[in-house]
């Protein structure tokens, strides 16, 4: 559990906000279940509608016969590509949604049924007959899959293929060599609110209410794809029941919510089924590593090479960034990082929590172990021998990187250096016990946004941004941010979010939600307070404002390398009858500038973590060859850690005092608590087996076969 | 895609169901004598309720769409993540498995209703547990957090009444009150799932108001 006393941060200033544990603001109604969500809004008259998936992996829609829906009490109207309304194409593709009889992928939509009621629309859906004309298909990803190609460039803009000097000949001259390969299999988000909006047309004004992590571009995408302007589009997120990158873009849901109440002249509800999820949502897309270490006998790497190969759909190309980490950690002049892409058949993955990060370092963490044990080297000394004194890939200094120090105040809070380095050295009875470590990195993305300030003459102020809270504590950090800036108690904050009537912000996503809007908060509040000042005598009637807008500013050019770092410390228990995993705790130290809030930040990075776990341990997707769909649909198949999986999880951090990146000093910590995780689970496992497992998740049937394999 | 419930829904099964053992009820809904529907009488929070339930209805749906009491979260509609636990007559179940006619009769607690039972409240509305929550941070999100309420009032409530769980020692004396330790408290909320990760505070959160 996490200790509440010891925060790990300096005290705060007096009055200062910033930093403090604040309590979230939206709690209460979390708590007593008043807090409202996309599909709870009962609006007069509304309807429920339920999607028809595509049963076929390939092909084309040859017809769909509505006729036994529409008998059925209840059920208002079908929708399918032959009476939709027609839609401008999105630039998304996967919105582009009963438009045509095209059939990408199994799970695709193709009808909606409209129903007076949940249960009417949904037996509605269980009565259209569509008929397919069908294809061969091809979902199975393997390296030397003949439509794997290099990309121009992997998801976050990042070049797909980076050499540095010779790094094939280098390797290959290298005292110590370690060649391996990982799998990381499809992962689900899984947000525990599924997809939903609710849309109505009042007249030419369209609202929205739906489940995104940030509604700003999700208006954007709606005007254009109906055609409306967007100053007559309110889109709203009030609560949003969890994202990890799968609401970071629209999903075909408030596409469908909004066709098909422009269709029926209803307010109408569209909720996905759990069981819709993986294949319309996204999904964290699976990786194929082949890490190459080369390293002189003092452990210092001579050559790195890190291949990736994943999959992307036939509709849309997205590529796990998942080489991306090794041009950022270690020090060394010859490099290869390179990722291949086969187009399949599949669902269109996109980002779930640290695209690219948490899967590449968990590769690149696991063959930094294992290069350890091939020096017999200490893997955290390893690490620190390593130590670049600029990027690697880049040449720019960092603004700030404290890794050493997460390394080192990690390894005294877990007591490392009691550690016995010998694999298989602890037994109890059945049980193998390890530990293991590894290390973290998210990059620091900031984007710019917009917000408002007013001071109201009651003495109170009102702060407004789109930000979106999808659990992170938005509306408490930006208060805090506020309050701050503007030289006030806490209390004296009012703060808005979660709508277009707001001022347009970036979305909840790449750790940079608070940085984004915290900067426009912070600078609208230091202009109030410069006209506050200016200004004597009672506040009109209005109040007084002051507005920001960060473009220019947020998006410049950085001449630093900016990027936060942590410490992963996991300890397991490896039953050498069952080959069940077991970790006993785990302890996470983050470097990722200043934290904003203790109580908040320390939620998400154990939540990181504990996502982490799962990755690790639990949780695998596995596409069909026959069906073309994930055998893993939903929450009894595909599992997600659950409370007796998790017992004690620390997150503690290091103060980081760095100019470079934002006028609150922050990183962000949405993701990184995930990054290395695994790794240090699978590191752990090693230690405790002597077994090296190189395919997550480290599940019974994998682990018993690798022991007994193993003659453990 | 298709739900997993459908073929267990049907008219013709609710017919030769519970609901037609009690004619007075069969064909008294919204469209009268259509079959689809059945009289219904459910205590909320305290509060009778009588309506006409369309037979399909599962209570989750009862609770969120004819009472609009929407603390009862839909997580995955068929009983894998627990986000729709209530309590109904003092036992916690997902109630997005319960079809609302077999319910006739029965009193249902959601976390509506928690700071107005008999268990008091903090002084601020807040049911202790609920002020547990908050003190702890034991929620990001807030979806499962209802859920995770009520199931916690309900396990605590098993394990007074000396229900044991997997991790329960055998050894133990049947019947008698299971003290509550913190593997405990996983164990017997482990069908609760937490997507962001709150498990370790939610942990601490029951510790808080256990007697």
């Amino acid at each position: 559990m996490a200790t509440t006393a010891d925060t790990g941060i300096a005290p705060a200033d007096p009055g200062s906000a910033v930093g403090a544990p604040a309590e979230r603001r939206e709690g209460r109604q979390k708590v007593t279940g008043r807090a409202r969500y996309a599909a709870e809004h009962h609006l007069p008259g509304r309807a429920h509608a339920w999607p028809v998936a595509a049963s076929v992996a390939r092909g084309r829609v040859r017809s769909v016969d509505a006729s036994a829906a529409l008998d059925l009490p209840g059920v208002i109207d079908v929708l399918t590509h032959g009476n939709a309304p027609r839609l401008a194409a999105p630039d998304d593709p996967v919105l582009a949604v009963l438009q045509d009889d095209r059939v990408p992928h199994r799970g695709w939509f193709v009808a909606l049924v409209v129903g007076e009621t949940l249960e009417a629309a949904r037996a509605g859906a269980a009565a259209v007959r569509v008929a397919y004309e069908t294809e061969e298909h091809d979902v199975t990803l393997d390296a030397g899959h003949p439509g794997a190609h290099v990309p121009e460039e992997a998801n976050g803009g990042h070049p797909a293929r980076r050499e540095q000097g010779d790094p094939e000949g280098a390797f290959a001259a290298s005292a110590v060599r370690v060649d391996t390969g990982y799998r990381v299999p499809p992962l689900h988000n899984h947000p525990m609110e599924p997809h939903s909006s609710t849309a109505h047309w009042d007249g030419d004004r369209l609202v929205v209410h739906t489940s995104s992590q940030g509604t700003t571009p999700v208006r954007t995408t709606l005007a254009a794809m109906f055609e409306v302007p967007e100053e007559r589009i309110t889109v709203t997120a009030e609560h949003v029941g969890g994202g990890f990158g799968s609401k970071g873009t629209p999903r075909p849901d408030v596409v469908l919510a909004v066709m098909a109440a422009r269709h029926t002249g209803r307010p109408v509800t569209v909720a996905l089924h759990r069981r819709m999820l993986p294949s319309v949502v996204g999904h964290r897309a699976p990786t194929l590593h082949r890490v190459r270490l080369g390293a002189g006998e003092d452990g210092r790497l001579t050559g790195v090479l890190h291949e990736v190969v994943t999959h992307t759909s036939r509709i849309k190309e997205f590529v796990e960034q998942a080489a991306v980490p090794a041009r950022v950690m270690y020090a060394v002049t010859d490099s290869l990082t390179e990722h291949r892409v086969a187009p399949l058949d599949v669902p269109t993955p996109s980002w779930m929590r640290a695209p690219g990060e948490a899967p590449g370092m968990y590769a690149l963490e696991s063959a930094m172990d294992e290069l350890a044990e091939a020096l017999d080297m200490d893997p955290i000394e390893l690490r620190i021998a390593n130590e670049p004194d600029t990027e690697p890939d880049s040449g720019k200094p960092f603004s700030s990187r404290h890794l050493v120090e997460c390394l080192r105040e990690g390894a005294r809070r877990f007591g490392w250096s009691r550690r016995d380095p010998r694999p298989r050295s602890r037994r109890e009875g059945p049980l193998l016990v390890g530990t293991g470590v590894a290390a973290a990195t998210y990059p620091v993305l900031v984007s710019p946004s917009t917000a408002s300030a007013h001071a109201l003459p009651d003495g109170s102020f009102a702060v407004r941004v789109n930000a979106t809270d999808i659990g992170t504590g938005a509306r408490t950090v930006l208060a805090q941010i506020a309050a701050d800036a503007l030289g006030v108690p806490l209390d004296r904050v009012r703060i808005e979010i979660g709508s277009t009537e707001l001022p347009a912000a970036p979305l909840a996503g790449g750790s940079s939600g608070s940085a984004s809007w915290g900067w426009s908060v912070h600078d609208a509040c230091t202009r109030l307070t410069a006209r506050l000042a200016g200004h004597t005598g009672p506040l009109p009637e209005g109040g007084l404002s002051a507005r920001a807008d960060t473009t220019g500013t947020a998006d410049a050019d950085s001449p630093y390398a900016r990027h936060a770092f942590g410490a992963h410390f996991a300890e397991v228990a490896v039953d050498t009858v069952t080959g069940e995993t077991r970790v006993r705790r785990m302890l996470g130290v983050f470097a990722a500038g200043r934290i904003l809030n203790a109580r908040t930040a320390r939620s998400q990075l154990i939540g990181g973590m504990t996502m982490g776990l799962g990755m690790a341990l639990t949780e695998g997707s596995t596409m069909d060859a026959a069906f073309g769909d994930f055998a893993e649909s939903d929450l009894a198949a595909y599992h997600v850690p659950v409370h007796a999986d998790v017992p004690d999880v620390e997150a503690h951090w290091i103060d980081e005092d760095d100019p470079h990146l934002n006028p609150m000093g922050s990183k962000g910590v949405g993701e990184i608590g995930i990054v290395g995780s695994a790794a240090a689970v699978g590191n752990a496992v090693h230690h405790a087996t002597g077994v090296r497992f190189r395919e997550l998740p480290l599940t019974p049937d994998r682990v018993l076969a690798g022991l007994r394999e193993a003659g453990v | 895609m298709d739900g997993p419930h459908h073929s267990t829904a049907t008219r013709d099964d609710v017919r030769h169901g519970r609901a037609a053992a009690r004619p007075a009820a069969d064909g008294a809904g919204g469209a009268p004598g259509d079959g689809h529907s059945s009289t219904t009488t459910i205590e909320v929070n305290g509060v009778p309720h009588t309506l006409a339930v369309d037979n399909r209805r599962v209570l989750l749906d009862l609770l969120r769409e004819d009472l609009g009491l929407t603390g009862a979260k839909k997580g995955c509609d068929q009983g894998q993540c627990g986000a729709c636990t209530v309590l109904v007559d003092g036992r916690r179940v997902n109630s997005c498995l319960l079809p609302a006619v077999a319910l006739d009769g029965s009193a249902v607690t959601t976390v509506e209703g928690l700071a107005d039972g008999d268990e008091g409240t903090d002084g601020d509305g807040l049911h202790p547990l609920q002020r547990a929550f908050l003190d702890r941070d034991a929620f990001q999100c807030g979806y499962c957090t209802p859920g995770q309420i009520c199931s916690a009032l309900g396990a605590i409530g098993e394990a007074a009444a000396g229900h044991p769980s997997h991790v329960t020692d055998p050894g133990a004396p049947p019947g008698r009150p299971v003290p509550l330790t913190r593997d405990e408290i996983r164990e017997r909320l482990s069908g609760n799932l937490c997507r962001c990760g709150a498990y370790p505070h939610i942990v601490e959160a029951v510790e808080d108001v256990l007697p």
